[in-house]
């Protein structure tokens, strides 16, 4: 087993190797971070060759991607265009991204698993005809539509509902309130106000987040379960007498988590890069600011530290989600 | 369902030469039962109808509407408000002086155009990929298999941003191509492991015992096989690839002006969602309804191509 996983974490390291080459490639072809300063009237040559040094742009592009990895494998991942470290704000958006996605992550699995589950076990029923119809219909829409339901018109309704139409409880904007905690403001600092604080933001886009992934998840785990429990050793299980729940539970569904769990491993991988829309809808300072700005402004650094992040989180849930298959189904062979 | 079924209960049927049936049974070729099959999905006949009326809406409408996407309207606008409540004159309204119906005509129509780029590019070079991974296999099937790693470790939407920041002058055929270049991953997979299956047939050993060449072989001979998952890929790659450029465009990363799609037309009216929803909400519902009408008739196709994992029975 430990063999098989040092295996796989060495077959992860050239891939990352060239992903970073691809994201290098990538970052050079997004413009020039000095367009506007090149384009600028009565800006003095001298003054320009003195950025482009600065910025490393003087130097062959091979150059300096080698002094980049150089830099990057010591966990140096340079400054920003306004002379900011990169790491600092991407290390900062991140946590802002992974507290939203997480905690959307675990319930949508929750919710996803528990109804395809039930609609597989009651296939053909109202409930399995519902849920289906209404995974599927979820599963379509647009993140952009829904993420714009809730916000604009669910969100104002809610509030005025609960009786809080002029200081809103559920807010639309941003991942927590400015200053909240101050020393003029020493009673936000608990533990429990900032929490509440954390909520009422993180409501609404963690629902959008929920609503657009449950819906696969509930899809994917009724197809795999459907599939088990058609399964010869299922009806082997039936006929030994054992009582139907038991029957589910520790044989077909135990079989049908596995293939779920790969899944959901692979999907999360892609979830800390692809929170993007989500987070734009709601103003969110996490990973999908990061790469919009660092896009518009042509921030080099900045945009090569975001696709680093994002492929290393794409890798390392591949793996997880390779050796997860390989420790719960025993049919792998490990060498 | 293709073949008449003889069940052997009437003693006279087993009289060679003199089968009698109660009722006749009509011969149905392959491709009958799968167009059969598939008109008898209700969803997706729906959808059908619904999409065609979409591109009429965005292909034709622009052509006999009258009033054009760049025609300045000066109509007296109330206060210091830059637009006008929809009437019977303009469906969606005005909006800083443009007819905001016009607008969203012709974006649903960049968006549409966009897609069926990125679809015919990216499945073309998927096909490819995976025919080409799934028959000869080997050291050939282990780069193209390991390229198609890389890039799909490479989050989609961001590379294709990156590139697209530094385009000039027309924008949306290289939004499309760059969405086309990221995007086959998926279905050079699905078509390499059709492949993989095919290949071992007896049918393909028939062929290559007789001599054929490999092309023909990929060409003549298993192609035509992986139709059915080709065009069910193909129909939910152009959903995929309008909600991926409406994304991109609502973030500022897609299209720019003079080009316009319906992710634009949202970003541009995004601001005013509360106040003056109809920039804002009409193109947000043909994005809605590409979207789900696609995903129906790839449902409605899945299942006619593909009966044994079939939902409805026909």
């Amino acid at each position: 087993m430990i063999s098989f996983i040092i295996r796989r974490v060495l077959v992860s390291i050239p891939l990352l190797f060239l992903a970073s080459i691809v994201a290098f490639i990538l970052v050079v072809n997004t413009g020039d971070p000095i367009e506007d300063l090149r384009t600028k009237p009565n800006v003095p040559k001298a003054t320009i060759a003195l950025r482009e040094h600065e910025l490393g742009l003087d130097k062959p592009v091979v150059e300096r991607y080698v002094s980049w990895l150089g830099k990057a494998v010591h966990g140096d991942f340079g400054k920003t265009i306004k002379n900011q470290p990169v790491w600092a704000q991407v290390r900062r958006s991140l946590g802002v991204t992974l507290r939203l996605v997480l905690f959307a992550e675990i319930v949508s699995v929750l919710i996803g698993v528990m109804i395809g589950v039930v609609s597989a076990v009651k296939q053909y029923s109202w409930f399995d005809y519902g849920a289906t119809t209404g995974a599927f219909l979820l599963y379509s829409l647009p993140v952009l539509a829904v993420g714009s339901f809730l916000k604009f018109i669910l969100a104002i309704r809610l509030n005025r509902w609960i009786g809080r139409g002029d200081d809103p409880l559920i807010k639309t904007i941003g991942e927590g309130t400015a200053n909240f905690c101050t020393a003029s403001k020493p009673y936000n600092c608990g533990f429990i106000p900032s929490v509440t604080d954390f909520l009422s933001h993180a409501f609404l886009p963690m629902l959008t987040l929920v609503l657009i992934t449950f819906a696969g998840y509930a899809r994917f785990s009724r197809a795999a379960m459907l599939e088990t429990l058609n399964a010869d050793y299922v009806r082997t299980a039936r006929a030994k007498g054992l009582s139907e729940r038991r029957v589910i539970m520790k044989h077909a569904f135990r079989t049908a988590l596995m293939t779920v769990a790969t899944v959901i491993s692979l999907d999360f991988g892609a979830l800390i890069g692809g929170a993007i829309l989500t987070e734009t809808i709601f103003e969110w300072h996490g990973m999908g600011r990061v790469l919009v700005e660092s896009i518009n402004k042509i921030d080099p650094n900045l945009l090569l530290c975001w696709f680093f992040v994002t492929a290393v989180a794409v890798i390392a849930f591949n793996l997880i989600a390779d050796i997860i298959y390989a420790v719960l189904d025993p049919r792998i062979r490990l060498d | 369902m293709t073949a008449p079924r003889s069940d052997g209960a009437e003693p006279e049927a087993q009289q060679p030469g003199s089968v009698e049936r109660e009722f006749t049974v009509q011969q149905r070729s392959q491709w009958k039962t799968i167009i059969r099959r598939f008109t008898h999905h209700k969803p997706a006949m729906i959808s059908m109808v619904v999409f065609f009326l979409l591109m009429v809406f965005a292909f034709a409408g622009p052509l006999f509407w009258k009033y054009k996407y760049d025609q300045v309207l000066k109509k007296p606008l109330g206060g210091n408000k830059d637009w006008i409540r929809p009437s019977w004159e303009h469906p969606f309204g005005i909006s800083k002086g443009y007819d905001v119906f016009a607008q969203v005509m012709r974006g649903t129509q960049y968006s549409i155009r966009i897609a069926l780029v990125v679809t015919v590019v990216s499945v073309s070079i998927g096909v490819a990929v995976g025919a080409i991974s799934g028959y000869f296999r080997g050291f050939t099937d282990s780069v193209l298999m390991r390229f198609t790693d890389l890039m799909l470790v490479i989050p989609y939407l961001a590379a294709v941003a990156a590139l697209q920041r530094n385009v000039k002058g027309s924008t949306w055929l290289w939004l499309a191509l760059f969405l086309a270049m990221f995007g086959w991953m998926g279905i050079a997979r699905v078509i390499r492991g059709e492949f993989l299956s095919l290949r071992e047939k007896e049918f393909v050993e028939a062929a290559r015992s007789v001599g054929a060449s490999a092309p023909r072989i990929i060409f003549k001979h298993i192609l035509p096989n992986t139709l059915g998952p080709i065009i069910v890929n193909a129909t939910l790659a152009v959903g995929g690839a309008v909600l991926a450029e409406a994304a991109l465009s609502f973030l500022g990363l897609g299209v720019k002006p003079p080009d316009t799609s319906l992710g634009k037309i949202i970003e541009v009216g995004k601001s005013k969602a509360t106040t003056y929803p109809n920039e804002f909400w009409w193109p947000v519902l043909m994005l809605c309804l590409i979207s789900l009408t696609i995903n129906f008739i790839g449902d409605g196709l899945r299942d006619a191509f593909d009966p044994k994992q079939n939902r409805v029975r026909a």
